[in-house]
């Protein structure tokens, strides 16, 4: 083809005539995209989300948002003359009556659970690399709203189909939400039109679940997008890639086939899953009544670590003047999400105070570069990992045999021991994957050929590594240190004065100084003993 | 926005080392020039005609899959009717088996095709600070104050406050509205439907329950109150458990007078977060919560004995009617359920009060 199409060139010129759309894409149609796997982790949640909004606007056609009492006369048989809400018959409807509309049913919730595991992965990612750097914290935040909007989003859309899984979540927002001290009964009798359960509640949260979150769902997902594309994606560091350019495939038409292909993956994958993996039975479940559960209810997965802690907590309840101030449910409910959520928020500003780092950062950090940041993350992530798995108690011991209240007080401890070791051990890790970058550098890749040399010594060769590999390693960048050293008047600098100073300059020493710089022959352990070679070790080697 | 890497036609000094796709100038948006698609570019591999050729019988295959699963799509809806739930199996599973394959195969097809047929790039464009540059800071800047003395919102204080003072109302508008949400608490949580009199009926069935039945030790039975079987408002606070002791075995805990021969009724309400405390240990007497794991002794006044639950569910004083059957002989003397902020300590109050009448 050597030019465009009449039907093309012709809408092309309409467009431009009318928009300029030209000089948009003269930019940007061969917007350069760097390429990791990793960076694809994002677009997980993005086609998630779209799925999630065609899913969805299929099952409203039938869905019906009513607490109103019904007898179920479809064609389940076992729940024919059962009384219950026109939103579990509806959900039943769609399940059995409607061509399709259980694989519709399956594959949203399929969708909903990978969505927010795509953010999460996505934000691990974003954490572990440092591409939250600036000019990138605005997108940080935004993205820290959307996970914690999608936490709200699905708690929302489960609480809808009114089974008896689905009221026990309810129920526990519940008491949850009439814990909260001075306001905690009138937020309730407000959510739930009086007392609970009430009549209201399934149709309050269909327009939060299907218009007002989405909405700004959608509306935050633009931004963030938009952002990535102005600010451009960050790159791991490699040959040729520098702070100031950034090395791919152009958007056309290379990386917008992949896309296509991505998202059509993504797709296939939940269509596989709505098809293949039963998820939620609502059937086997019954209509809600306050009155029953069954044993081993379990939460989507994301709600997993709020469950965890309200297992853990200790009975405590503070009562003073006439009133009550339920901790054993406000600790849990709130302290676990206020400290992931407040922590990744604040994260990016509290570095950027303690390193003093004010530049632009385009190339990613390896984990293990950045030690304390790698550390503190996977401490995180120890945290939300110990109060997850506890919200799978009463499976843990049934499955493992191990007394059920011995796991509630193994994760008492736990929740706080588990961090500190994640800490510890994830910094020793990063240091031993610095001195193995550092001794590749040095000295090179073992090549399996051993030589003798002439005076009868064994060497293994020692061969550079590849390019692309050694320029990777050595894109590890210097993490700055506050300077907190006082003057020979015994006055330290600007910015370190006071408690805070000392104690902002400690913890820049702490959080910058790198052990083992690349350039330095730092590691004090004989290296040369630790290689095949034979014999002496003050002999010159063959790389170099 | 700063990321124009692309280099206009006064801008030679920008001009990045290699940039590939820069339309030639003075060219129409895709116009009509004859696109130089050959030429070798730096950084970019062209792939190997021959296999390109292989590739492309590949992927013309996989998209061929995709039609006919797409087909088989449609004749699955036209052919599997549901109804059943062995019906609607088969339905989900040829609606969803002929979606999954056809959007697989699909998306295979594209993977072969960007990684087999378009060439390999490793192009570099510049990236330039965020930051506008320090004139137009300036000129914002100075506009802004030159708009703003313009606009006279600085100068004309009494505007301005009254333009504040006007927004505050306003601003409280919607919260106000959102009053109707719901009516407000008053005493409603420290009430339910149970009164002297009324009949223990069994959940489920409806039927009344006669002492004199109720007699194996260790039996349990999930009870509501007649006329509120179906009443979820009335159930979320009313609902029973009704266990029979041998009397020796009751401790100090349980309230003697409010039992009938053994016949304990605790609120099936925990005290935690609300979740029905179903599960019941006979040989520990042990009431459990399936929920957070709140147990309470069911022989000791239904006291915590583990978990995050604060205070022992309730015990709802019951006698029997002239006929012997289960009837309430008062109201729970204290708030059942989860512990909300007006609630107070109900336990020592209540104790107090009983206290009084003996």
């Amino acid at each position: 083809m050597n030019e465009t199409p009449k039907p093309i060139a012709g809408t092309a010129s309409y467009l431009d005539d009318r928009l300029g759309a030209g000089s948009f894409l003269k930019r940007n149609l061969r917007k350069v995209f760097p390429d990791h796997w990793s960076f694809l982790l994002g677009e997980i949640a993005l086609y998630s989300f779209i799925i999630l909004l065609l899913t969805g606007t299929f099952l409203t056609f039938w869905f019906k948002p009513s607490m109103q009492h019904v007898i179920y006369a479809g064609s389940y048989q076992p729940l024919v003359g059962v009384g219950m809400s026109e939103a579990y018959a509806s959900t039943l409807h769609i399940s059995f009556e409607v061509r399709g509309g259980l694989l519709i049913r399956q594959m949203h919730h399929w969708a909903a659970l990978l969505f927010v595991a795509g953010m999460t992965v996505h934000m691990l990612r974003v954490f572990f690399t440092g591409a939250y750097r600036k000019p990138r914290e605005l997108n940080w935040i935004i993205g820290v709203l959307l996970l914690t909007l999608a936490l709200a989003e699905g708690l929302t859309g489960y609480s809808l189909p009114d089974d008896l899984l689905s009221g026990a979540g309810l129920r526990i927002t519940e008491g949850v939400a009439i814990s909260i001290p001075v306001v905690g009964t009138y937020v309730t009798f407000f959510l739930f039109g009086g007392e609970y359960p009430g009549e209201d509640v399934i149709s309050r949260f269909y327009s939060l679940h299907i218009l007002l979150i989405p909405g700004i769902l959608l509306a935050l997902i633009s931004a963030h997008m938009v952002l990535m594309w102005v600010q451009k994606h960050t790159q791991m560091p490699g040959p040729g890639r520098t702070e100031h350019n950034v090395v791919g495939a152009p958007f056309y038409p290379a990386f917008m086939a992949k896309a296509g292909a991505y998202f059509l993956f993504t797709f296939a994958c939940i269509a596989g899953l709505g098809t293949f993996a039963q998820i939620n039975p609502i059937w086997l479940f019954g209509p809600y009544t306050p009155a029953d559960i069954s044993a081993g209810s379990q939460p989507d997965w994301y709600m997993g670590f709020l469950e965890g802690a309200l297992r853990l907590m200790p009975a405590w309840e503070i009562n003073f003047l006439g009133h009550t101030v339920p901790l054993s449910v406000l600790i849990p409910a709130l302290v676990p999400m206020g400290i992931i959520m407040t922590g990744l928020a604040v994260y990016p500003f509290a570095e950027q105070w303690i390193t003093g780092d004010r530049r632009e950062h385009h190339l990613a950090d390896r984990p293990r570069n950045a030690p304390v940041r790698t550390a503190i993350g996977m401490s995180g992530v120890a945290f939300y990992g110990i109060l997850w798995l506890m919200g799978a108690n009463d499976w843990i011991s049934a499955f493992f045999h191990i007394g059920l209240y011995e796991t509630t007080i193994i994760g008492r401890f736990a929740i706080f021991i588990g961090p500190a070791i994640a800490y510890w051990v994830t910094y020793r890790i990063c240091l031993g994957l610095q001195r193995r970058d550092q001794d590749i550098l040095s000295h090179g890749v073992e090549s399996g050929v051993i030589k003798r040399l002439p005076h009868g010594e064994y060497i293994e060769v020692h061969v550079p590594p590849a390019e692309d590999i050694a320029e990777h390693m050595r894109g590890k960048k210097e993490i700055p240190i506050v300077p907190g050293d006082e003057d020979k008047d015994g006055i330290p600098p600007k910015g370190v004065r006071g408690p805070i100073g000392k104690l902002r300059a400690k913890a820049s020493k702490f959080y910058g100084t790198d052990h083992v710089p690349l350039d330095g022959d730092g590691h004090g352990h004989g290296h040369d003993d630790e290689h095949a070679a034979v014999g002496a070790g003050d002999k010159p080697r063959e790389l170099h | 926005m700063t990321d124009n890497e692309l280099p206009g036609p006064d801008d030679e000094a920008r001009v990045p080392r290699r940039v590939i796709g820069t339309p030639a100038q003075g060219t129409a948006v895709l116009g009509t020039r004859p696109a130089t698609a050959e030429v070798e570019t730096p950084g970019v591999t062209l792939p190997d005609p021959a296999d390109a050729r292989r590739a492309e019988r590949t992927v013309t295959l996989l998209f061929f899959i995709a039609f006919l699963a797409g087909i088989a799509f449609i004749a699955s809806y036209v052919i599997f009717q549901v109804g059943d739930i062995d019906s609607t199996g088969v339905s989900n599973a040829a609606l969803g088996g002929s979606l999954t394959v056809a959007l697989l195969a699909l998306s295979a097809g594209v993977v072969v095709w960007v990684r087999r047929i378009m060439p390999k790039y490793n192009i570099v464009q510049e990236r330039h600070e965020m930051r506008s540059d320090g004139d137009t800071r300036d000129y914002v800047g100075k506009t802004f104050v030159a708009g703003a003395n313009e606009s006279g919102f600085v100068k004309h204080k009494m505007m301005r406050r009254t333009l504040l003072l006007a927004a505050a109302p306003l601003g409280l508008a919607p919260l106000v509205l959102l009053k109707d949400l719901g009516p407000l608490p008053g005493t409603s949580l420290r009430h339910t439907v149970w009164k002297k009199g009324m009949k223990l009926v069994v959940e489920g069935t409806g039927q009344p329950i006669l002492a004199s039945d109720f007699d194996s030790p260790g039996g349990i039975l999930s009870v509501v109150p007649e006329g509120y079987e179906h009443d979820l408002n009335a159930l979320a606070k009313a609902t029973l458990i009704l266990i029979k002791f041998r009397p020796e075995d009751l401790k100090s805990g349980t309230i003697k007078n409010w039992t009938y021969d053994g016949i304990v009724a605790y609120s099936k309400i925990c005290t935690h977060v609300g979740c029905p405390a179903a599960l019941y240990e006979q040989t520990t007497h042990h009431i459990l919560c399936p929920c957070h794991q709140s147990t309470f002794d069911a022989t000791d006044g239904a006291k915590v004995i583990f978990g995050p639950a604060a205070r022992p569910l309730p015990q709802l004083p019951i006698g029997v009617d002239g006929q012997g059957y289960l009837i309430a002989q008062a109201d729970f003397d204290v708030p059942v359920g989860p512990s909300f902020w007006e609630r107070g300590d109900a336990e020592a109050d209540a104790r107090e009060a009983r206290g009084n009448q003996s």
